[in-house]
Parts: structure tokens; C-alpha cells; sequence
């Protein structure tokens, strides 16, 4: 694995031991005086961030700091995007500044992707071994593999297997990575997927994914061992899908009396930000059932994990 | 310059026993039977009463804690600690630390899967650290589980038990309580077998397969 740029990548057997990583790097990290491992050492890992983020952010500056690898945050307001500088140049610029991985988040889907490619094309004109590792921290609508592979820890951790069991992922899928990033990694796991949402924010094309098309939140809640909750992503919208924030709320949010409709066992999720009163009520967010803040602090786990395996090892450099 | 990295990897890989594949070893020299490691791990776990004074019940002992080196150094530690409390009534903490993080030769090396680190109730601040594994070589997995304590705590002291020490040192590094020493040249590999993880125990020396 050189990159990650789409869960696609992976195979059952790789996300399962990614999964079974992160795991080993939060036992590693508990009970300890000191927060930090050498592991990355004099490895440079620079975040490109072209959209505004707090946990995707923090939360791949945290593990590359508790991995020992200098970490620079570059925010495309404060760097030279904002002079009209190419995503090709900055990203070259970067690689030649001493990056060993850059983690993009770009309104553009396929922006990692895209950069993936110069950096290998530019890796093969210049003779070199490799160019820097790629992560895809979001792009456009299309996908966020570091977050599906924790939200599959979290329904791990809470369900304790994912084979076999029904998640439930509810609202914007059209505009979401997040939900598409889940739905193929869920299926590669062997869950049960059912997505909720109106019409108007459905994809063209979702019925080729793996994944059961709903549109009654309630008669999906009873039998379901987690729920999805996405954010309504206003700032993609550019016309009404819907028709007011308060009827969404009625359809498609996480209520009081909807969470008593789920079973005892079952786990709420939300990849955050959160709308509280619109996507989920907030008595909803707060309860123990919900595994939010649980989510945040794998993420870390789980990026560490993606950073060990991108960045340490020679057989897939060479290769 | 081949030279060097081919040894590296030789000895990374033999160290950490991780190629038992049940034929190549068939074929190698029994170095010491099921009865002989279970009597070697009794013995270092006298060895072990009598050096931390484990069962004297003084005021101002140290609390002795196990840890293991993963893999099969997990299970000697945990094997060590029953003897222990068998034969002192006293039953030491029990811990185990992946010394993959730690490794000096991350870079160089083939991607290698995290294996179970546990901190022992209590931890190891101030305590007596004993730090357990198969095999004793270069002793850089040694120098790795140095710098891993270090960052769980600080410890009053640290010893080193291992069932095999077959020599070729790279560092000033050296055991405390040795099961059985074993002078091999570096073309041999050690292989030790424990239930836990081969369905018997045993050690053999075999020559390493030409690749």
C-alpha cells in the first residue's frame, strides 16, 4: 500500500488488520507516562488542508506527534492558494520542502487522487524510488477512508464483530464521502447497510452500491445494531432538497422517541460536526448509547495505524 | 554493501523466531526437550526469588513485575510468574511490551503486523522490572524494550531473563538469567517451540535455509 485513497484499496484482510493496528497502537498507548513512541522519528508528514476541519485535522496531527514524526499543518487561507498557486505546484512545493506523507482534504473529488498521480509520475521523471504518501482526508463528495475505517473500530468495539450486523446510515448521502466511504468498507466487513434518506439526497447511482435503499427511518430503527447519522452538508447544496430544516428534522432525525425504537444494544454514531436539534436531538448525542466522542479518539488509533503502515516498511516503496 | 544488510535482516528475523515452520524445524538438532524447558523455566524462576529476594517479605522489597517480549517471550512470562508464585507464595505482576514501535530498523525492513503490549496493574514505576524473552542475539530487541520501559515508567531497576542465549551480541547487552547458552554461528537459526503457540514445546538449532 502506497496511499490511501479510497477504501476500495482495501481488501478485507488489510482492513481487518488495520482495524486489529489501531487496537494494538491504543493498548500501546494506555497506562503510560509518556504519549510517544519513536516510530516515525525524522519522518516529515505535512496536513494540506483545503477545507476547514477540527477532528479530521487534529486528529492526523496528534497521531503523527504521538508517532514522533514533525507534523505541519497547511491551511489553504494562510499558504499560497490564496495567491492563485496550482494544486499540482503546492503539492510539488510540499514534497521538495521534505514531506513524507501529505494529507489532503480538497473540495474536488478525486483531488487525492490526482495529486497521487503527479507525485508518481514525478517520482518516476526524477528516478527516484518513491514520491510522498498520499492520504486522503476527504474529497468533495466522494470519499474519507481514515474515517470509515474508524467508524467500522467504533461498531467494532461497540457490537464486537461487524460480520453479519445491520447498520443503518441516515440523511445526506448525496453530498456525503462519509456515507459512501462507509457503505463499500461496511460491505468489504460483511455488515448489513441500509441507507435512509429522502430522494433528493440520493445519489444517481446508489443502487449499485452494496448497500438496501429506505426511505422510513422508523420501520429501519427496530433490529438495526447501529445508526448512522450524517450531517446535512448546506454548504454542497446550491437549490432545495428538502423543504425546511424542521420537516427534516421530523423525517430523518434522531429523536428521543426514535432511539427507544432501537434495541438496548445498539450504537449511535455520528462522524461530526453535528447539527444538535436537527440530525440528532440533543439528549440523543449526549446519551451513552451514542458513540461520538468514542469515535474522535479512535480516529487517532486509527490513524496512527494508516501513518505505521504508509510510512514504515520497505517491501511496498521498493515494490 | 550487500554484505551488511543481508546480515541484518538475518538476524532481525531469527531473533524474534517468527519462521517455525513445522518440517525445518523437524530437521534441526534438539537443543532441549519438552522436559528440559519446562525444568530450565523452573529453574530461572528459583533464580529469580533468590536475586529479588521475592520471598524474604522485607518492608522495603521491590515490587517485581514480568514483562514479556512478544511473542513467545509473552507466554515465558507468563509461565515464569505461575512458577514463581508456586514456589514463593508470591505472584509478581505480569505485562507484556511490543517492541515493534521501538525498533531501530523499521526503515529498512519489510512492514511488520503490532502485536499485544498490556502495562501491568500498578505499573513499573519503581518496581523490579524483569524482562523475558526466547531468544537472546544482537540484543537490539533488548535495546528496543529499554526505550519502550522508559517511556512506561521508570522502574528501580531492570534484569534480563531469556531461555536461549546463542551469542553474537551487538550491543553491551547481557542476560541476568540465562536457560541454556548455545554458541551457533550465524548461518544456524534457533527455533523455539512453545504450546502456547506450536502445540508443543522445544528448541532446535537448525541451518538456516539457503534462499
Amino acid at each position: 500500500m502506497r496511499h490511501l485513497l479510497t477504501v476500495s484499496d482495501l481488501s478485507r484482510v488489510t482492513a481487518t488488520a488495520l482495524l486489529d493496528e489501531a487496537e494494538r497502537f491504543e493498548q500501546a498507548l494506555l497506562g503510560r507516562e509518556v504519549h510517544k513512541l519513536p516510530t516515525l522519528r525524522g519522518r516529515t508528514v505535512m496536513t494540506v488542508f483545503y477545507e476547514n476541519s477540527t477532528r479530521t485535522r487534529v486528529s492526523f496531527e496528534v497521531a503523527g506527534k504521538w508517532m514522533s514524526a514533525d507534523v505541519i499543518n497547511v491551511s489553504a487561507s494562510s499558504s499560497s492558494v490564496s495567491k492563485g498557486e496550482s494544486l499540482r505546484d503546492t503539492a510539488l512545493t510540499l514534497h521538495a520542502a521534505g514531506a513524507d506523507a501529505l494529507i489532503v482534504r480538497h473540495p474536488a473529488s478525486g483531488a487525492a487522487h490526482q495529486i497521487a498521480r503527479w507525485m508518481d509520475a514525478w517520482a518516476v521523471s526524477s528516478g527516484r524510488n518513491s514520491g510522498p504518501a498520499i492520504i486522503n482526508a476527504g474529497d468533495g463528495t466522494h470519499e474519507h477512508p481514515t474515517q470509515a475505517l474508524l467508524d467500522a473500530l467504533t461498531l467494532r468495539q461497540r457490537l464486537g464483530d461487524i460480520e453479519g450486523k445491520r447498520v443503518v446510515i441516515v440523511g445526506d448521502i448525496l453530498h456525503s464521502r462519509v456515507a459512501r466511504s462507509n457503505v463499500f468498507l461496511l460491505a468489504t466487513l460483511g455488515a448489513e447497510v441500509v441507507l435512509v434518506a429522502p430522494r433528493t439526497l440520493l445519489p444517481v447511482g446508489v443502487d449499485a452500491w452494496p448497500a438496501r435503499i429506505a426511505h422510513s427511518l422508523d420501520a429501519e430503527l427496530p433490529g438495526a445494531d447501529a445508526v448512522l447519522m450524517l450531517r446535512v452538508q448546506a454548504e454542497r447544496m446550491n437549490g432545495g432538497f428538502f423543504p425546511s430544516a424542521r420537516e427534516y428534522s421530523i423525517n430523518y432525525g434522531l429523536s428521543e422517541r426514535r432511539l427507544a425504537l432501537l434495541d438496548e444494544h445498539a450504537a449511535v454514531l455520528h462522524p461530526g460536526p453535528m447539527l444538535r436539534g436537527m440530525e440528532i436531538a440533543s439528549p440523543v448525542a449526549d446519551s451513552p448509547r451514542a458513540a461520538i466522542l468514542q469515535q474522535v479518539t479512535n480516529g487517532v488509533h486509527m490513524r496512527m495505524a494508516v501513518l505505521f503502515r504508509l510510512l514504515v516498511g520497505t517491501q511496498e516503496a521498493v515494490a | 554493501m550487500a554484505v551488511p544488510e543481508e546480515r541484518a535482516a538475518k538476524s532481525g528475523a531469527a531473533e524474534t523466531s517468527q519462521r517455525h515452520t513445522p518440517e525445518g524445524v523437524e530437521a534441526g538438532r534438539e537443543l532441549l526437550s519438552a522436559s528440559d524447558v519446562s525444568r530450565t523455566i523452573a529453574r530461572i524462576a528459583h533464580q529469580i526469588i533468590e536475586k529479588t529476594a521475592l520471598d524474604a517479605g522485607a518492608q522495603d522489597a521491590p515490587r517485581v513485575v514480568l514483562i514479556g517480549i512478544p511473542t513467545r517471550g509473552t507466554s515465558l512470562a507468563a509461565r515464569l510468574t505461575d512458577k514463581i508464585e508456586e514456589f514463593s507464595g508470591v505472584r509478581p505482576a505480569l505485562g507484556s511490551l511490543d517492541i515493534t514501535l521501538y525498533r531501530d530498523d523499521l526503515r529498512t525492513r519489510p512492514h511488520r503486523p503490532l502485536e499485544r503490549t498490556s502495562v501491568p496493574e500498578g505499573g513499573i514505576e519503581d518496581a523490579l522490572v524483569v524482562l523475558v524473552d526466547d531468544v537472546l542475539f544482537s540484543g537490539r530487541t533488548v535495546r528496543s524494550a529499554l526505550d519502550g520501559l522508559r517511556d512506561l515508567g521508570r522502574p528501580r531497576a531492570v534484569q534480563l531473563a531469556v531461555l536461549i542465549d546463542r551469542g553474537h551480541r551487538e550491543l553491551p547487552i547481557r542476560a541476568d538469567y540465562v536457560g541454556k547458552n548455545v554458541p551457533t554461528s550465524r548461518a544456524e537459526d534457533i527455533s523455539v517451540l512453545l504450546t502456547e503457540h506450536d502445540g508443543r514445546d522445544g528448541v532446535y538449532l537448525r541451518q538456516e535455509a539457503q534462499a
